[in-house]
């Protein structure tokens, strides 16, 4: 019995009148979805086609390529992890991994500054970034 | 303790590990990654509103553990931590200082969940590069909430669930 007593009581609070008393909770979840809104506008608005694919691993940038130049390339994740990036036609993605869920392949394809494909067990992010990569250093390095 | 209050400890926390395991049967929603229906923070909510923060503080704390040994890792107990923790924060203040209905609350809590594991994200990869996954995770925690709200809200009403010292 206590917790409807407990219930009572607070819409009693809240003038009683059930239509009127769900107005403050309409303004706050008006506000999440505005805020929300308004993160899209900012994420779609300052969108641009990114140069440059950057492979990190466990925090360290391991190898970058350049959007335009189609290629693939084995990133060696944590212990022995492997994904298989394409970078083709101006997209990159993960075509194939031997993470358990192989979630970084379901991530879909990625041209815009700032979105990345993730693959957490192997603790790979394969990161869209908007300055070409200059031709110092060796391209490819082969162990 | 009270035997009472430690049955229901108990109950919950069962309740909670086999909600998570539920949840681990049903395959990822969108294809993106960490977007879970949140079954699980039904049973904080009720804690949370049918006993009171401390009651859901010990069964989310133990649910987590639990379910990290059970089902997951290090990796993935530290997201539950920060997620769990920073949504039962917002919800425990929210429900506290303002009179909002338990269905806002949730949806609060949410996407403090998705965003406390966001920022583990960041730290553990060191990039920032997943902001723009926060657009995806901020609008599935609404969503997620507003679920989790309406049948956690619900359950309170209905349980009756006294104190029988």
């Amino acid at each position: 019995m206590k917790t409807d007593r407990d219930h009572e009581n607070k819409s009693e609070k809240n003038t009683g009148d059930r239509s009127v008393s769900y107005k403050k909770d309409i303004i706050f979840i008006g506000i999440f979805i505005l805020v929300g809104l308004f993160l899209a506008a900012v994420v779609f608005l300052t969108k641009q086609t990114g140069k440059s694919v950057t492979v990190s691993v466990s925090g360290k940038d391991v190898i970058s390529f350049n959007l335009d130049e189609d290629r693939e390339y084995m990133i060696e994740g944590k212990d022995g992890g492997q994904n298989l990036l394409i970078i083709r036609g101006g997209k990159a993605w993960i075509e194939e991994a031997n993470c358990r869920d192989g979630l970084c392949i379901n991530m879909g394809k990625i041209d815009s500054v700032g979105q990345s494909v993730i693959c957490l067990p192997n603790e790979v992010v394969v990161s869209i970034g908007s300055g070409e990569v200059t031709d110092e250093g060796p391209d490819i390095v082969v162990y | 303790m009270k035997t009472s209050k430690f049955t229901k400890y108990g109950l919950l926390i069962a309740l909670a590990l086999i909600m998570s395991y539920i949840e681990a049967q049903v395959p990822v929603f969108f294809a993106i990654p960490g977007i879970k229906l949140g079954l699980t923070n039904v049973v904080v909510l009720f804690a949370l509103y049918a006993m009171d923060f401390k009651s859901a503080f010990i069964i989310n704390i133990f649910r987590i553990i639990l379910v990290g040994f059970m089902f997951g890792n290090g990796v993935s107990i530290l997201f539950s931590l920060a997620g769990g923790f920073l949504s039962l924060l917002v919800m425990v203040l929210l429900k506290k200082f303002t009179g909002l209905k338990i269905i806002t609350v949730s949806v609060a809590g949410g996407i403090a969940h998705n965003i406390g594991q966001i920022i583990v994200a960041m730290l553990m990869l060191q990039t920032r590069s997943i902001a723009w996954y926060l657009l995806v995770l901020w609008f599935t925690g609404i969503a997620a909430g507003v679920l989790v709200g309406v049948i956690g809200g619900e359950i309170v009403k209905r349980v009756r669930w006294e104190d029988q010292n």
